[in-house]
């Protein structure tokens, strides 16, 4: 933001401006540029009228009960009321985890079966018929690859949740913070993360291998920890989730294994995950 | 409002479940909103809503009565919304307009006088409002989510960092990208207008 008045503002600065975001005390220096230089009081009336012109994005009106509506849906699936909210939660949230360990486990004991075996032993779970999976090597590769890019993404999305979640937990009220949930998912996606990483290490993917296996450990202290942590203790969760800048690693990897997905098969089933 | 807001998290917190329609009737509207900009979808927005008043729910224990309840619950719409459509792209499901930019309102915006008014207006109106909607719907689902929190929201970079677990660079980024890519699309049709 230095020389703001010397030189011509850029794009980022009129954002800032517009949106009212004080960084550096932009607002007065840019606000002083504008009273002075036309060509950039110019630039910055047509921002203000295309970011004004995104305000007329229609949203579907909603009928005079939509809150009744709404409350009726809601309620049907609260829990039960009388216990806890996180006994609750056990009886109803963890069995769609649990069962993607589970779906996890199927999708590669198929994979490693298709790769190791030939065509005698293709997974099940590719919906095509049998016979046509058993005419074409490529494809079967493709889709065993496909298949399990699409559940190493999954993986990777619910560990970055939890991860995003202790990392933006707030401060413990009361002494200690209760990080139950965040402990059983994180040993429900241990399961999965092993059986993927082991994956990899058959398969020779050095680099997915390496990335799970750091995954992994952050993924052990949070499992380990005690289902109601301090201050301190809270801090070096977070200092172990910064230091190993697992969150960014995980996003970036996932966001690898999202382009991969879409990338068009080539009938190779490839080398890596 | 925040007030009432804690004073029926209290009573849902000491076992009253019922209070807890009160903070889905006050906030369920804007929950919609916030989903159909980020969606782009109806139906898509309508089980955000549901989705993200059962997570507040499951999840009220971490609202700390100092912060705006309705900050909260946009952060938890925002991010399911953010994982649905994800999820989505992933199963190579399509949910929004997968239009770009109306090339048409752009020829329409030119053959129009900037004074005229009547059915043309209206109909010039609904094809920005078309063209708007195709420009958003080329963001990627983490500029849009990061666009859509500070334009329609008002929250600060600052808090959308934070609601999206990014560093601060990465969600002022993302706005400014969002931003270039909507001027680029929206510029011609607003300077015709003007």
């Amino acid at each position: 933001m230095n020389n703001v008045n010397e030189k011509h503002l850029n794009e980022e600065q009129f954002v800032l401006y517009y949106y009212g975001e004080d960084a550096s005390g932009i607002q007065e220096s840019v606000a002083e540029h504008l009273g002075e230089c036309e060509s950039c009081r110019t630039a910055y009336q047509t921002l203000q009228r295309v970011l004004n012109s995104v305000d007329s994005l229609p949203v579907p009106e909603r009928g005079a009960e939509y809150e009744s509506d709404v409350w009726g849906a809601v309620e049907r699936r609260l829990p039960r009321r009388g216990k806890s909210f996180l006994s609750r939660w056990f009886a109803t949230g963890w069995k769609p985890i649990s069962a993607a360990a589970a779906m996890a486990l199927v999708v590669i004991a198929a994979f490693l079966a298709g790769r190791g075996a030939g065509r005698g032993s293709l997974p099940l779970i590719m919906h095509k018929p049998a016979a046509q999976i058993a005419n074409s090597g490529a494809e079967n590769g493709a889709v065993r690859e496909r298949v399990l890019l699409v559940a190493v993404g999954d993986h990777l999305e619910r560990s970055q949740t939890v991860l995003v979640e202790l990392a933006n937990a707030g401060a413990p009220k009361n002494g200690s913070l209760d990080i139950s949930y965040e402990q059983r998912a994180a040993e429900d996606l241990l399961e999965s993360n092993r059986l993927y990483r082991q994956t990899a290490v058959s398969t020779g993917d050095e680099s997915t291998r390496a990335m799970l296996e750091e995954l992994e450990m952050v993924l052990l202290e949070i499992a380990h920890s005690p289902s109601a942590v301090s201050e301190k203790q809270l801090d070096e969760l977070r200092k172990q989730i910064e230091d190993r800048g697992i969150i960014f690693k995980v996003k970036v990897f996932g966001k690898q294994v999202e382009q991969r997905e879409a990338a068009p098969s080539n009938g190779n089933s490839g080398s890596s995950l | 409002m925040e007030d009432s807001d804690s004073v029926a998290v209290a009573r849902v917190r000491s076992g009253d479940g019922d209070a807890y329609r009160v903070l889905v009737d006050r906030h369920s509207r804007s929950v919609f909103r916030l989903a159909y900009r980020m969606t782009g979808n109806e139906q898509d927005s309508e089980d955000v809503v549901q989705e993200t008043f059962l997570r507040a729910y499951k999840q009220l224990h971490r609202w700390e009565a100092r912060s705006s309840f309705g900050t909260w619950l946009y952060r938890i719409a925002a991010n399911y919304s953010l994982d649905l459509m994800r999820r989505r792209k992933r199963h190579g499901e399509v949910t929004m307009n997968d239009s770009g930019p109306d090339d048409d309102a752009l020829e329409m915006a030119q053959a129009l006088p900037s004074a005229d008014a009547g059915p043309e207006r209206l109909l010039f109106s609904n094809r920005v409002q078309a063209c708007v909607t195709g420009a958003l719907n080329e963001l990627s689902q983490q500029e849009r989510t990061a666009f859509v929190l500070r334009h329609f929201e008002g929250q600060s970079i600052e808090e959308i960092s934070v609601a999206l677990g990014l560093s601060g660079n990465a969600a002022k980024h993302s706005i400014f990208r969002a931003v270039q890519k909507l001027r680029r699309a929206l510029e011609p049709l607003v300077n015709t207008q003007s």
